[in-house]
């Protein structure tokens, strides 16, 4: 072969190269933990996610035909470019624009997840779906509605057959579906995930509120995940839902108020914070933490070794804390194809 | 003694020793599987549950009718005359008797052929199946379907006991509604609202349980107890209770409305 025609031919196979490495973000490569992320909680051994349960899933995730009335899928409250919360909205409108009185979670790395929702109610992602189908203000159907449509619909049969070896539907196969697809949103790519295995570097500011965390905050928001999974009142003030959090689950008094730590991955998609959304800026949650903590039952005891309830900041504490918190956004994850409506 | 004598002596021993076996000789092979079914028949004090239509009085001196009721029995465990227990598979058994659907009345046990003196069930459904992946809950435990009614999506967890009716008692627009559930806790400690009911089979006919036959066991379920315990329950006081810390007050009582009537053999 001439050398020039060597030459043409490796440009030629570097150009095939490229395109393939454009579409590797929608390649499906099966669920893979971060080296920085501890062991998974969720029973993979009785779901394990194959490409065509994932594909299942997605394809279920975004259809309104698991709401009564075929206008609400998951994804209306759950926003792939907001990290799969519902940014914007305090408390989100289901069918028929009814309101709930929670704020929207973000669905991301829920197979580290030993609980779901604020109260921690449902203790497998699994049985997490029937909530929202089921609830009045929300999808407001039941399940045995959702399969019956499935059943019948034109294409849902061979793409359980695809997925499960079955076309039959049943609770079982259109739950872990949902699972596989819930499970494949892992949110491990963050300039805090590139720092930690020694990609690049944090800037001195990051540093900076990198300490600041590990010191005023991570006794909640442990890393990686960026939540320790618990339930702690963290001293907002009660409003007129006197929404009690887990009590209502455990019915142990020492539960009132408490609501699950959220992770603080994605803050910049996922406003706004808390479990009823009431505020609407990370400002306004910090100056929560350090001015307004109140005294209510069960406040952590974290928030007591000041003269008042509270975190204190210094302006450059703040600052630099706020440039720490933003090396936490993965905007891989919000972008991801894979993940998106197909 | 002659040989003669040890002749008819031997003779003689060998037949009664014959014979007496064969009177032993078991009348029940329990290698073999056979059908019982128990029947729990509802009713209210000393009449028949007549659904909707009806009216009933408590304790409390409250008047009320009942437009729905649903339980689970489940892990039967019987014992026979000897003293051996048979435990039937989990798997094979979670029943929801339903009131208002005649088919669910009487759960079929296959169990060996003997004759039994207990017979006990849990009211509501273990905390270890209540835990187990949704492809071990089938059946009358699917929440899509049997038990979508008896599902409590945002706890997750089965009510074990669903009974509502109307009551001019109550305060909630005349109508009642207890759903009773709670099996420990998976993740925190809270309300276990399992029962475990045993009953004697002695006093009212012990079950010969063989197979070819169809015996059954006839249990009367008596809602008043609901109402009727250690401690009496007022509609107009608890019009609803679900998972609530009362709801323990109303399992108790309901715990002692199974009495065994007669068995047929």
């Amino acid at each position: 072969m001439h050398r020039k025609h060597f030459i043409i031919l490796f440009i030629f196979v570097a150009g095939i190269a490229a395109c393939s490495k454009d579409e590797i973000a929608d390649v499906f490569t099966g669920f893979q933990k971060p080296s920085n992320f501890p062991n998974t909680v969720y029973h993979f051994e009785t779901n394990p996610v194959t490409k065509e349960g994932f594909e299942l899933g997605r394809k279920l995730f975004y259809d309104p035909i698991l709401s009564a009335n075929n206008t609400i899928s998951c994804g209306n409250c759950h926003i792939p470019t907001g990290s799969f919360s519902h940014p914007g909205h305090s408390v989100s409108h289901g069918i028929h624009d009814r309101l709930g009185k929670r704020n929207s979670p973000p669905i991301m790395n829920l197979a580290w997840s030993p609980t779901f929702m604020w109260d921690g109610g449902i203790f497998d992602l699994d049985l997490q779906p029937v909530a929202p189908i089921t609830n009045h203000v929300e999808m407001d159907d039941t399940l045995v509605n959702v399969l019956n449509r499935l059943r019948n619909h034109a294409e849902y049969p061979s793409l359980f057959k695809k997925a499960f070896g079955t076309s039959e539907i049943s609770s079982n196969n259109f739950l872990k579906a949902l699972s596989q697809f819930m499970l494949m949103c892992v949110s491990s790519e963050s300039k805090y995930d590139s720092v930690i295995r020694n990609q690049t570097v944090f800037s001195s500011s990051e540093q900076q509120g990198y300490a600041v965390f590990r010191q005023k905050c991570s006794e909640c928001h442990s890393e990686p995940l960026f939540t320790d999974h618990s339930f702690r009142n963290n001293g907002l003030s009660i409003t007129s839902v006197n929404d009690m959090g887990r009590y209502p689950v455990t019915l142990n008094d020492t539960d009132k108020y408490r609501f699950k730590v959220p992770s603080l991955r994605n803050l910049a998609y996922t406003a706004p914070y808390m479990h009823d959304g009431r505020f609407f800026t990370l400002d306004a949650v910090l100056d929560h933490y350090t001015g307004s903590v109140q005294l209510t039952p069960n406040l952590d005891p974290f928030f007591l070794q000041g003269a008042q309830p509270g975190i204190p900041l210094s302006a450059t504490e703040r600052e630099n804390l706020l440039a720490f918190l933003a090396t936490l956004n993965d905007k891989n994850f919000v972008r991801n194809t894979l993940l998106a409506e197909h | 003694m002659n040989t003669k004598n040890f002749l008819y002596i031997s003779l003689f021993t060998a037949l009664f020793a014959t014979s007496c076996k064969k009177d032993d000789a078991p009348a029940y092979d329990s290698n073999v599987k056979a059908d019982l079914s128990v029947e729990f028949d509802n009713v209210v004090g000393a009449a028949d549950l007549a659904l909707n239509t009806g009216s009933y009085t408590n304790a409390a001196g409250e008047s009320f009718t009942v437009t729905k009721l649903k339980y689970y029995v489940s892990n039967f465990v019987l014992t026979r005359t000897d003293g051996t227990v048979y435990t039937v598979p989990q798997k094979d058994c979670y029943f929801l008797v339903d009131e208002s659907d005649e088919n669910t009345h009487e759960p079929l046990l296959s169990i060996p052929e003997g004759e039994y003196k207990t017979i006990s069930f849990l009211v509501g459904v273990d905390s270890l199946r209540s835990t187990m992946d949704l492809s071990q809950r089938t059946g009358n435990l699917d929440p899509a379907g049997v038990a979508s009614d008896m599902y409590w999506t945002w706890n997750s967890g089965y009510i074990f006991f669903k009974m509502e009716g109307t009551s001019p008692a109550s305060t909630m627009m005349g109508e009642y509604m207890y759903h009773i559930g709670g099996f420990g806790g998976m993740t925190s400690s809270t309300i276990n609202n399992i029962k475990k009911v045993t009953l004697d089979l002695t006093a009212r006919g012990v079950p010969q349980v063989k197979s070819g036959k169809s015996t059954n066991i006839h249990l009367m379920v008596d809602v008043l107890k609901m109402f009727n315990g250690s401690s009496n329950v007022s509609i107009a006081a608890n019009p609803m209770v679900m998972f609530d810390p009362y709801s323990t007050t109303i399992a108790n009582n309901y715990s002692a409305m199974f009495r065994h009537d007669h068995t047929e053999n």
